[in-house]
């Protein structure tokens, strides 16, 4: 095996990358991850940091599992995981408070929950226990990168129907609420995110044919 | 009549495989047996039918909320002319009621049956019939004052999430008259509650004499103020505030005598419920600690959308139980959910609304129940013989 001459971006390593942003979406095709989805997506940047604070997380702890897989003894792996990742949500929280201390108030404690997020135990056990650092940091960009998307795409529509705005910022014009027009209560409260999520759901196994079972 | 059908058959043709209009055979077919009883005949194996197809079905049942919709005109116009101080005649409150009803009748069914027709086309199967009575009961659960576009965006969102995502009419686990005022009530709760949303003209206030409060009886009895309650007889005519055609008992009791007489509505679910409520109502009687509580247990029935609600939303055939032990569970929690979620809760005075939706939910897991419970039966019998 000449494992060295493998190109960083072979047709496999991008497929790592891009497969979970459609395909095996952890949300909308794995079902994974949804408590957080519904929690933070009230308005985009909070959403947005917590994708963010994911990506990083994910993608870290599947390197460094990566790197440990050979040393771990296979009946501790969780506890090994568990530490990674906790240690890692843990400098992504303090970070968050050092610099961005209202959104890091506004998604309280849903950054701690990153840790139970079954995404990225989800990944560190199925990916990052059997691979090299380089595609395991590929396949944990990917990952959260579906999740973040969908986070971001329901958020956007949370916040402009349920407050009008998007990024904090008033798009939808004064006159139109003079005109009669109210924004939706409902989209504020959890249940909506659960719909637009299988709204979102819904409309992708529409277009992707390879989703659609045959039964 | 003959020279309808005659024009049907003309222009068919067009609509049929390889028609002009082809696209378009699920609408042409939807209007043909709405006029038309079908005379399509089952041409394998053994079928007893009934000779009422689901067109004529829903018919009866629009048939039987005519005098819901009716009174809830008049009470519209009444209510108005009550808290403007003025005298009219029984046309002048009808006419006038009906100008501020009908157009949320037209929008909720040129809405619904619109993205129905629009799914039928899309999806290539027939136009279902379901959202006939569905249009007309998602305006009668609103107060009259609700914005149009309001009754538009919850009669798409019900017709789309409540029905058509599940596959359509059949299909959906709620009822989609009720998804769409629960919509309402919690995306835009100020046009949904309130004292103010239930009187034509209040909201903007023109021209209200101040002894009018506008304030249901159910708000009124939630405050405290039982004794500012209405008559009973009062209550049971349904000349109160309220929902544009939930106030008159008496007219939803003619509603269940034709449903009931047809068998079109399940009696075990309408009697049920009404022993459900009167069983909650007991209960908080005994533990009564305010006044809310102290409300004779009957009075209950008369007060809100529960008889509207036990009569025309817990009876829908797809939402509700389907064996016939369940349905009896299924209304009597209904019932008694409604009148606890009424009477404890503050936030939610209307609480049948809610425990139908919640038993609706519930339905199938009753079932479920109901059979294994019969499974079981039997097999102690096969056991006992073998």
């Amino acid at each position: 095996m000449s494992e060295e001459k493998e190109p960083l971006f072979s047709s496999k390593n991008l497929k790592l990358l891009t497969e979970p942003l459609n395909d095996s979406n952890p949300i909308t095709v794995q079902v994974l991850g949804i408590c957080s989805a519904l929690a933070v997506t009230v308005k985009l940047k909070p959403a947005f940091v917590m994708a963010l604070s994911v990506v990083v997380v994910m993608a870290v702890s599947n390197v460094v599992i990566s790197l440990l897989r050979k040393t771990v003894p296979p009946r501790i792996r969780i506890i090994v995981q568990l530490v990674v990742i906790a240690s890692m949500v843990i400098l992504v929280d303090q970070f968050l408070k050092a610099f961005l201390f209202d959104i890091s108030k506004q998604l309280s404690v849903f950054v701690g929950l990153i840790i139970t997020n079954c995404i990225i135990m989800g990944r560190l056990e199925a990916f990052a226990l059997s691979n090299k650092p380089w595609p395991a940091f590929l396949d944990g960009l990917g990952n959260a990168a579906g999740y973040g998307v969908i986070l971001i795409i329901v958020a956007f529509f949370r916040e402009l129907l349920g407050s009008g705005t998007i990024w904090g910022f008033q798009v939808i014009p004064e006159g139109v609420y003079n005109f009669g027009y109210e924004n939706n209560g409902l989209m504020i409260l959890p249940p909506m995110a659960l719909i637009v999520v299988g709204a979102i759901i819904w409309v992708q196994r529409a277009k992707n044919k390879k989703l659609i079972e045959s039964n | 009549m003959k020279s309808l059908r005659n024009y049907l058959d003309k222009i068919k043709p067009h609509f049929e495989k390889g028609g002009k209009f082809e696209k378009f055979e699920s609408t042409f077919e939807a209007f043909e047996t709405f006029m038309f009883v079908p005379d399509t005949v089952t041409k394998k194996g053994t079928h007893v039918r009934d000779s009422i197809d689901m067109k004529r079905t829903m018919a009866i049942v629009v048939f039987a909320l005519v005098p819901t919709v009716l009174f809830g005109m008049w009470n519209v116009g009444l209510q108005h002319f009550n808290a403007t101080g003025q005298e009219g005649t029984l046309f002048e409150l009808f006419w006038f009621g009906f100008l501020r009803v009908f157009p949320i009748i037209v929008v909720s069914y040129a809405v619904g049956l619109g993205i129905e027709f629009a799914f039928a086309q899309y999806r290539g199967h027939e136009v279902n019939e379901g959202f006939l009575v569905s249009g007309i009961l998602i305006p009668l659960v609103l107060p009259v004052d609700v914005p149009l576009w309001m009754v538009a965006v919850a009669t798409a969102f019900a017709v789309v999430i409540g029905k058509e995502v599940f596959g359509g009419t059949g299909m959906n686990i709620l009822n989609p008259a009720l998804t769409a005022r629960a919509f309402l009530f919690f995306a835009y709760p100020s046009y949904m509650s309130g004292n103010e949303v239930w009187t034509h003209g209040m909201m903007n206030g023109e021209g209200i004499i101040d002894s009018y409060s506008g304030a249901t009886p159910l708000a009124e009895a939630a405050a405290g103020n039982i004794d500012k309650l209405p008559s009973i007889q009062e209550m049971f005519i349904g000349t109160i505030p309220g929902s544009i055609g939930e106030t008159s008992t008496i007219a939803i009791l003619i509603g269940a005598a034709i449903l009931l007489f047809t068998g079109i509505g399940s009696a075990r679910i309408m009697i049920s419920t009404f022993i459900g409520g009167l069983v909650m109502g007991l209960l908080l009687n005994i533990f009564a600690v305010n006044p809310f509580m102290e409300i004779p247990a009957w009075e209950h029935l008369l007060l809100g959308g529960f008889a509207f609600g036990a009569v025309f939303m817990a009876t829908d055939p797809v939402s509700a139980a389907q064996t016939p032990k369940g349905k009896i569970i299924y209304g009597f929690l209904i019932g008694f959910l409604a009148i606890l979620i009424r009477v404890i809760n503050p936030a939610y005075p209307e609480g049948v609304m809610l425990a139908i939706l919640l038993m609706n939910v519930f339905a199938p897991l009753i079932d479920h129940y109901v059979i294994e419970a019969n499974i079981k039966k039997r097999l102690k019998r096969a056991k006992v013989k073998a």
